[in-house]
Order: C-alpha cells, then structure tokens, then sequence
C-alpha cells in the first residue's frame, strides 16, 4: 500500500511539473485501479462492464482538470479516492439507483486493486469531437490524435503555434463538458 | 473510446500546473466579496448618520466581532471543502461558536433588563429591513464566491454550498452593520444570526446545483 503511495504521488509531483511521461503513467495506473473499484461497486447493483468504463474515463478526466486542487502536502490516495467515490455518487444519482448501498470503504480500498482488462465505454469521442468548432477539432487530431507536434498541427490548421495550444486546451474542456451532458441524459 | 486512448490523448503536451492554488481563489473571492457587499451598502442604504458616536462605535465593533467571526471560520473551511476529500477535515461545531456567543451575550443582556423592554430589545425598530437586507446584499457575494469554488473541486456539495452562503450572509451582515441604527444583542442575535442562517440554509439547497462537476 505505502509503496503504492510513494510511486504514485511521486508520478504526480512530476506531472504537475509538467512532465508529460509521468503524467500518462499516472493515469494509466490509477485508470487501472479505477477499473477494478468500479467494476466492483457496479456490479453489486448490477450495472455493466461499459458503465464501469465511462465512470473510470469520467474520474480520469476530473484527476485530469481537477489536478490543480491537489495539495502536494497531502498524501495522494484520499485525494484520487474523494474523487472516485463522487463521481461514482453521482453516476448512481443520476441513474437513480440506490447509492446507500455503497459502503463507506477504507481510503485506501481504491488502490487495492488493478484490473488492466482493456473495455471500450460508451462515447463515441469521434462523434462527439465533430461538435467542436474546427480549429478545436483541428488542434485536437492532429496533436493527441495523430501525434502531430504543435509545430506541425499549427501548419495543418493554419493558425498559430499558440492558437493550437489554446485550442487543445479549450477543445479538451469542451469535450469533457459534451461527454458529462451525454451520460446525463 | 478507449480508455488507454482517453490517458494518451490528455498526456500530449501538458502543461505544468500553474494555476492559482485554491486557497487564494477563495480568499481572492472573499474580498470581492466584501467589497461588493460594501458597495451595495453604500449605493443602496447609506452609512448610519451617528456613527461617530461612542454607542454607535460599540455596537458596530460588536456586529463586526460577530460577523468577521462567522466569515473568518467559514472561509477556513471552504479552502479545505473546495478541495476533493476536504469535507473529513471539517467540523460544524466552531462554525457554529459565533452564533452561541451571541445568544449567550443576548440572553444575558436580556435577563438584566426588566421585562418590559424586552419587546423593544428583540424587535429594533427595522427589523423588517435587516430580515430584507442581508439576504438581498448577500446575493452577488454569493454568486462571486460559487464561482471561485466552481474552479475547484468540492465533493460535499451540500456542505460546501452552505459554508458559501454562511460566507455571502456573514459578508453581507458585516456590510449592513455599517448602515443598521438597531443597538441592542438580543436584535443583532435574532435578525442577524437568523438572516445568516437563512443565507446558509439556502446555500444548501442550491450547493449540490451550482456546484456539480
């Protein structure tokens, strides 16, 4: 458990630097252990594996925009599990199960598990990405999806270096936005 | 979508964290808050005319120790609730110390005076404006301290929108104290701390709306 922590926390304070290997380590792991709690947690009231998979891609995006509310002085695991377990109250809100069936667990409980079966969730992102203004969707291709450098998808789009920086950055948001409205209908 | 192409695609290009920590968002929308809050006083009611007299000054201090006493306490707890998990580092009971130290001093200086003033003491002569005011001035401090919380993370929707509008009603007590000529401890216990409690009982209800993520 401590190691996990170490590891973990360590990823994290590299990421909030900005080093971009670490932070897709970071998610990778805790996407992992997301898997496996909520899988857990789904199937007691019998919901399925792909439900499971939009809450983890849910809880990613949230460490993912929420990053900057993690206190370095903090340990990191109560932080990733406060998350998890709101985005997981509020799935079942929305979907109007009971949530009293969920136990209040250990903190550490979340990092207990891995469950690296690879599952396919419900968004349709490339459907999804057609919703966006073109210089968002532009950026966004050619950078994170065609690992373009921002040198490159500045010369695809035809704007500027800056512009596909503060397009991608923008164009995530609003594909988080989109993707938070689709599970709430 | 895949998850592992979810991970690659937020890990592309990212940028160090440089956002301002949420503590100073917070404390950064108190005091626009508080000068808003002023500010409507100042258009709206006016400050009191005798205020330079030694009585007026008393009670003001005395509104002002109550009300700076609520927003203090509560403004420590909304930089720890705006935070993922900061609910468990939280207790309701010294958020709730100003209010008993007012009803404390109002039932003292109530017992000490003979009976039939009693009337006079609670009802002031605007407690119909104070039971209007505060909560109205409270509006846009509120909506401003929503918006900082909103940048962050709050997993206690209820609890943090309560301590915001503990805040808003605080901020907006202070900024009415400047204005209200009603000088006694029962009237500042009753109409104050009501309208406060009203602001955060509404903050509740509209918490888990305003602030979802």
């Amino acid at each position: 458990m401590m190691t996990h922590e170490v590891e973990l926390k360590a990823l994290m304070l590299a990421s909030r630097d900005g080093d971009a290997a670490s932070h897709r380590a970071l998610l990778n792991q805790l996407s992992s252990r997301l898997r496996a709690y909520y899988k857990g947690k789904l199937a007691r009231v019998g919901r399925s594996a792909e439900e499971a998979e939009d809450l983890v891609q849910e809880a990613v995006l949230a460490i993912h925009f929420k990053r900057h509310t993690y206190d370095p002085a903090e340990p990191l695991t109560p932080w990733v599990h406060a998350i998890a377990r709101y985005k997981l109250i509020d799935f079942l809100r929305r979907n109007r199960a009971s949530f009293a069936d969920v136990p209040i667990e250990e903190a550490d409980e979340i990092m207990a598990y891995d469950d690296n079966v690879d599952a396919e969730s419900t968004y349709d992102v490339k459907r999804l990405m057609e919703r966006l203004p073109k210089n968002m969707r532009c950026s966004i291709e050619a950078v994170k999806l065609d690992g373009l450098s921002i040198v490159e998808a500045a010369e695809r789009c035809g704007i500027s270096e800056s512009g596909v920086k503060v397009n991608i950055h923008r164009g995530l948001k609003a594909l988080a936005a989109l993707i938070a409205k689709e599970t709430r209908t | 979508m895949r998850t592992d192409d979810l991970v690659a695609a937020l890990s592309a290009n990212i940028e160090p964290v440089n956002g301002r920590p949420v503590g100073r968002t917070v404390y950064i929308a108190l005091a626009a808050a508080t000068v808003v809050a002023l500010g409507i006083m100042l258009v709206g009611l006016g400050v009191r005319a005798d205020l330079m007299t030694a009585r007026a000054l008393i009670f003001l201090l005395l509104k002002l120790a109550f009300t700076v006493g609520i927003v203090g306490v509560a403004s420590v707890y909304l930089t720890r609730l705006a935070r993922p998990g900061g609910e468990r580092r939280t207790s309701s009971i010294s958020a709730a110390m100003p209010f008993a130290a007012i009803v404390l001093l109002a039932a003292i200086s109530l017992g000490l005076a003979p009976s039939s003033h009693w009337n006079k003491m609670v009802m002031g002569d605007e407690w119909l404006e104070c039971l209007l005011s505060i909560p109205i001035i409270a509006i846009v401090p509120f909506a401003v301290i929503i918006a900082a919380v909103r940048r962050a993370a709050p997993t206690n929707l209820v609890r943090t929108g309560a301590v915001a509008g503990l805040i808003a009603g605080g901020v907006s007590a202070m900024a009415y104290a400047l204005h209200c000529t009603d000088d006694s401890l029962p009237f500042v216990a009753v109409w104050y701390g009501g309208t406060i409690v009203l602001c955060t009982l509404a903050g509740a209800a509209l918490g888990p709306r305003l602030l979802r993520w």
